[in-house]
């Protein structure tokens, strides 16, 4: 009895750590951002734009709504690490002397602020000095505005607009390649010339205010100086990361804990049952000394409650630990200054709750049953089963089965609700693993299908400034690169119905082949003339189909709206982009054969003579390595999605293993006379426990493909879940996936038999032929 | 015990059993319980022995020991050329498959199986058995045979351990109570079939009760009382089990 109750005590434990784990964590995580945010005055509202006088501030402040303002000088450089062969980029932010920036507060892990009287000092954002191990006093060359120049590190620091840094034309954040570095206004506005200017700004709101109304108002004044469209926190790409990792978070900490809970609490059920029913005597001679039904009913009740409540204390303290464990991860992972690990209480109580209730009411059922017999009928053995010939034994075949084997079968079938419910229990457990692992098949799909198959170059390079299209010549020419492919990119707003979505539009080559677009089945799309292709899931976003007229309100240069055509929709997992002919685009933005930048396929060989040819040219902002972008992506899942399977799977082995060692457990109880006759007849250790795993062996094998079954559902469940702007991903599941769920469930079978194995050893034959059934 | 006392069965059949010195001492808690005390006993084959004691005496744990169901803490069993109390696990378990049939107050049936079934169990795992049906038939079951336990009354039930004990053609028959859960009349059938088998098939055949009554129909009755054997006496006539009333 104590072995079960541990066990059950166990899988409550996870239950419930589970559940506080991911609850806790996710507030902690949500808690800490809104108090980052709030402590480093986070804007609310930020803007590019090409060039306006710093005078033009007074009528930003004038906008109504608007609480505080701070302008910047923002410039994309190339860098270079020594001992660091890849091509290294990054964007220089300026900071108000003597300050950590009035918005947007930068957080100083080391070193110091800058000195005003100096030009050559920066401070480099932490997560980019930590991949390169730099530090105070290093220093790091970096080519601004064509000048290479050699810049001291100050300090290293982070800052709540940069918790994620991604490059312009990446999607996932690689801190490697890309970081955000910070120098003293002067100079760097000085060499960009902007002495007086400034090129970004960013802004709170007051209470209250209209952020739209704030945002049309701004992009009204910014235009003149080329402004391409303020965007409001939501949208800026930082936070908006976050939001959707959060979100994810979200999705794990609800379906994880609900399924182990389900499990927890259909274990619960099955085996406190059962283990009520084994006491029926006790629970009659109770009665006949005159304890009331109520008072029969609520010493089991407290027996459960006292194992659940064993559950809850320890998967509490255990939940809380991982809770801490995983917040902390969480802040080295993003750079924080500081985790708020938050618990709410709510979040315990309701562990608590949840697990109480569901043991209640489950046992009530059995509890009640065996309260409201009359003592004398419970002291009698209970009627005797009737059994039944097997559907087996009426086709004839049970010649084929030895004495033993139709004692197994007959057990299953005679209490099919039972044994169905045991298989389902197992089936649970091999489901749940399976999701343990069906993540990284589907990222692999992923990436083959978005890398291998759509986007197929080694290299993009992203220009400062949109040029010409004969500029593909000058990097044509270089060597090492074989091909290379225009694409134009513009920010745009666009519009169906009342539905808004903020993405770019790309304008690709129609026939190139370094991006191509697939259907769903994967075959390649070609580029109308006319009208648009939109990723696939931008279109369920925007409800909207092909045929349909799409509003697009392009955020560049002369700043067109146009309605286009919806002519078809591209399968992506990553991203959401529209797309049309590079011309076409070209034409809707009224100028001439513009490009913003390139894709190239260049060979191994030269490649590193390509990086240094690109990084000496001023035209190109950025250089985004294919292979680099694919480990970057590998790197965001793993640390997201992967570590937390991690945790499922181990969980999820637990609750097999507790579900299975219990069935057997309670099987030996029920058959304990049954098995020590045999043994008494003759029966040999082995032979009896052959009947009794046997059965459970029976049992474990239906519910493997059930298990898959409800593994598959239970994966879908989840990729549907994940879907986000950033990423989708798909149900791809592969033989390992299901192989690894079913050796889960093998291997705790196998270990469970072991331990009741060496329990049937010390069936009792003497005492067994005294006593009743 | 003196030779005299073993009755006719000395001259004329082998021993089966040899009990020299019998102990049996149980550990509970931090009591000593001394179950049999040194018993000395010779069983002959073809007899049929009761074993006749208050509760306590000790007559179960004697038929648990010659069943090779308990081990003896001091002295030997030696069944034919075997020594029981030197026995393993293994060769206790394969002495009971081959040599003995048991038959216990509660019947003690699989119920997932048909009395024929029951009974198949037992001849399935045996070296030179009967047929089930033979069996069942030399009980009077030839027409239940196809039903399970919950369908038959407690007589036929015992009636079902019985030719499961006996379709393995075992050499020694231990009956623990086999009438003790049965009202007087069915008790009465139960004792037949076991005279019957007992006469017919030549079984060693020892039933332990506490029913006087019974003692009549044996060849021996062995008295114990404290785990000690208090008397020994042989029947001159045997009663038949119709005859027995209690």
């Amino acid at each position: 009895m104590r072995m079960q109750a541990l066990a059950i005590a166990a899988v409550i434990a996870s239950g419930v750590s589970i559940f506080i784990m991911s609850l806790s964590t996710l507030d902690s995580l949500y808690e800490t951002r809104e108090t980052y945010y709030k402590n480093h005055n986070f804007a609310n509202i930020f803007a590019s734009l090409k060039r306006a006088p710093v005078s033009l501030v007074e009528r930003i402040q004038e906008i109504p709504g608007v609480n505080k303002v701070e302008t910047r000088v923002l410039a994309y450089v190339n860098l270079d690490i020594p001992d660091f062969k890849d091509p290294v980029s990054g964007h220089l932010l300026s900071l108000p002397a003597n300050s950590p920036g009035l918005l947007n507060s930068i957080y100083l892990q080391q070193g110091r602020l800058l000195n005003p009287a100096t030009d050559n000092e920066v401070i480099l954002s932490s997560e980019f000095a930590q991949a390169h191990q730099l530090g105070v006093g290093d220093s790091i060359r970096a080519v601004i505005n064509g000048r290479s120049r050699n810049l001291i590190i100050t300090g290293t620091a982070s800052s709540p607009e940069y918790i994620y840094q991604i490059a312009p034309g990446a999607m996932f954040p690689d801190y490697k390649r890309y970081g955000v570095l910070w120098m003293s206004h002067k100079p760097l506005a000085s060499a960009y010339d902007l002495e007086g200017a400034f090129n970004n700004v960013a802004l709170t709101l007051s209470k209250g205010a209209h952020t739209q109304a704030v945002i049309d108002r701004l992009d009204d004044l910014l235009k003149p100086y080329g402004g391409t469209g303020a965007i409001d926190r939501a949208d800026q790409l930082s936070n908006r990361f976050l939001s959707e990792e959060l979100k994810q978070q979200q999705t794990i900490a609800t379906i994880f804990p609900l399924i182990f809970f389900g499990v927890a609490a259909f274990l619960l059920n099955v085996v406190a049952s059962r283990l009520i029913n084994l006491q029926r005597e006790q629970i009659a001679a109770l009665k006949a000394f005159g304890y009331s039904n109520f008072a029969v009913g609520l010493h089991y009740t407290k027996l459960i409650l006292l194992i659940v409540a064993l559950g809850v204390i320890v998967g509490g303290g255990f939940g809380i630990w991982m809770g801490k464990g995983m917040s902390n991860l969480y802040m080295e992972f993003y750079s924080l200054p500081y985790m708020v690990y938050v618990l709410k209480p709510q979040v315990v109580i309701a562990a608590a709750a949840i697990s109480m209730t569901v043991a209640v009411t489950g046992t009530l059922h059995a509890v009640n049953n065996a309260a409201a017999l009359p003592p004398a009928e419970a002291m009698r053995p209970e009627a005797p089963t009737v059994y039944r010939m097997t559907l087996l034994e009426k086709l004839g075949l049970q010649k084929f089965f030895s004495q033993p084997s139709r004692m197994i079968l007959r057990h299953i079938e005679r209490r099919p609700l039972k044994s169905f419910l045991t298989t389902l229990g197992i089936s649970m457990a091999c489901g749940t693993m399976m999701t343990g692992g069906f993540q990284e098949g589907a990222i692999n799909h992923m990436v083959e299908v978005q890398f291998n198959m759509i986007q197929r170059s080694d290299i993009t390079a992203i220009y400062t400034e949109p040029a010409s299209r004969r500029s593909l010549y000058s990097l044509r020419s270089l060597q090492g690169v074989d091909h290379a492919e225009g694409f134009r990119t513009v920010p745009a707003r666009l519009k169906f119905e009342h539905r808004f979505h903020r993405t770019s539009v790309q304008g690709i080559e129609p026939t190139g082949s370094l991006m191509q677009l697939m259907d769903a089945e994967l075959n390649r799309i070609y580029l109308p003339e006319n009208g648009v292709i939109l990723t696939d899931y931008l279109a369920e976003l925007l409800h909207i189909e092909p045929g349909d007229l799409l509003t697009i309100e392009v955020l560049e240069g002369n700043r067109t709206t146009v309605q286009v055509p919806v002519i078809g929709t591209a399968k992506e997992f990553i991203g959401t982009n529209v797309y049309m002919q590079r011309a076409a685009l070209n034409r809707l933005l009224k100028e001439g054969d513009v490009i913003s930048g390139a894709w190239l396929k260049i060979d191994s060989i030269h490649q590193n003579d390509v990086y240094t040819e690109l990084k000496k040219m001023p035209r190109i902002a950025g250089v985004v390595e294919q292979k680099s972008a694919i480990k970057a992506f590998y790197k965001t899942m793993e640390e997201t999605i992967l570590f937390f399977t991690f945790i499922t799977t181990l969980l999820g082995g637990s609750i097999a293993f507790g579900v299975i060692y219990n069935s057997m457990r309670i099987a030996l109880s029920e058959r304990n006379r049954e098995l020590a006759s045999l043994r008494v007849l003759g029966f040999e250790h082995r032979e009896v426990a052959f009947i009794l795993l046997g059965e459970q062996a029976l049992l474990t094998l239906f519910a493997i493909p059930l298990g898959m079954l409800a593994g598959y559902g239970l994966c879908a469940y989840m990729a549907f879940h994940f879907d986000t702007d950033l990423y989708r991903v798909p149900l791809v599941l592969g033989v390992k996936v299901y192989a690894f769920a079913a050796l889960v469930v093998i291997v705790s079978s196998i270990i469970s038999a072991l331990l009741v194995w060496r329990n049937l050893k010390q069936l009792d034959m003497v005492a067994v032929l005294k006593t009743k059934e | 015990m003196s030779d005299n006392e073993a009755g006719i069965f000395t001259t004329m059949n082998s021993v089966v059993f040899h009990v020299d010195e019998l102990t049996k001492i149980y550990q509970m808690g931090e009591v000593q319980v001394k179950a049999l005390r040194g018993i000395d006993l010779k069983l002959y084959k073809g007899e049929f022995t009761v074993l006749l004691g208050a509760s306590g005496s000790g007559k179960s744990t004697l038929l648990n020991i010659l069943g090779g169901l308990d081990t003896p803490t001091h002295g030997h069993v030696q069944y034919g050329d075997n020594d029981l109390s030197a026995a393993g696990e293994h060769e206790l378990t394969q002495y009971r498959r081959y040599h003995v049939g048991f038959v216990f107050q509660f019947y003690n049936l699989i119920p997932s199986l048909t009395a024929r079934e029951n009974v198949a169990v037992v001849t399935e795992i045996a070296r030179s058995p009967m047929a089930p049906e033979q069996a069942l038939k030399l009980v009077g079951l030839e027409e239940r045979m196809d039903h399970f336990p919950a369908q038959l009354s407690g007589g036929e039930q015992q009636r079902v351990a019985i030719a499961r004990a006996i379709a393995k053609n075992p050499d020694v028959l231990l009956c623990d109570e086999p009438t003790g859960a049965l009202d007087s009349k069915t008790g009465v059938v139960v004792l037949e079939a076991l005279q019957h088998i007992n006469e017919q098939l030549g079984t060693t055949t020892v039933v332990i009760t506490h029913n006087a009554s019974i003692a009549n129909m044996a060849d021996r009755v062995i008295n114990l009382a404290d785990g000690r054997i208090t008397e020994i006496r042989t029947n001159p006539t045997r009663l038949s089990a119709h005859e027995l009333s209690w």
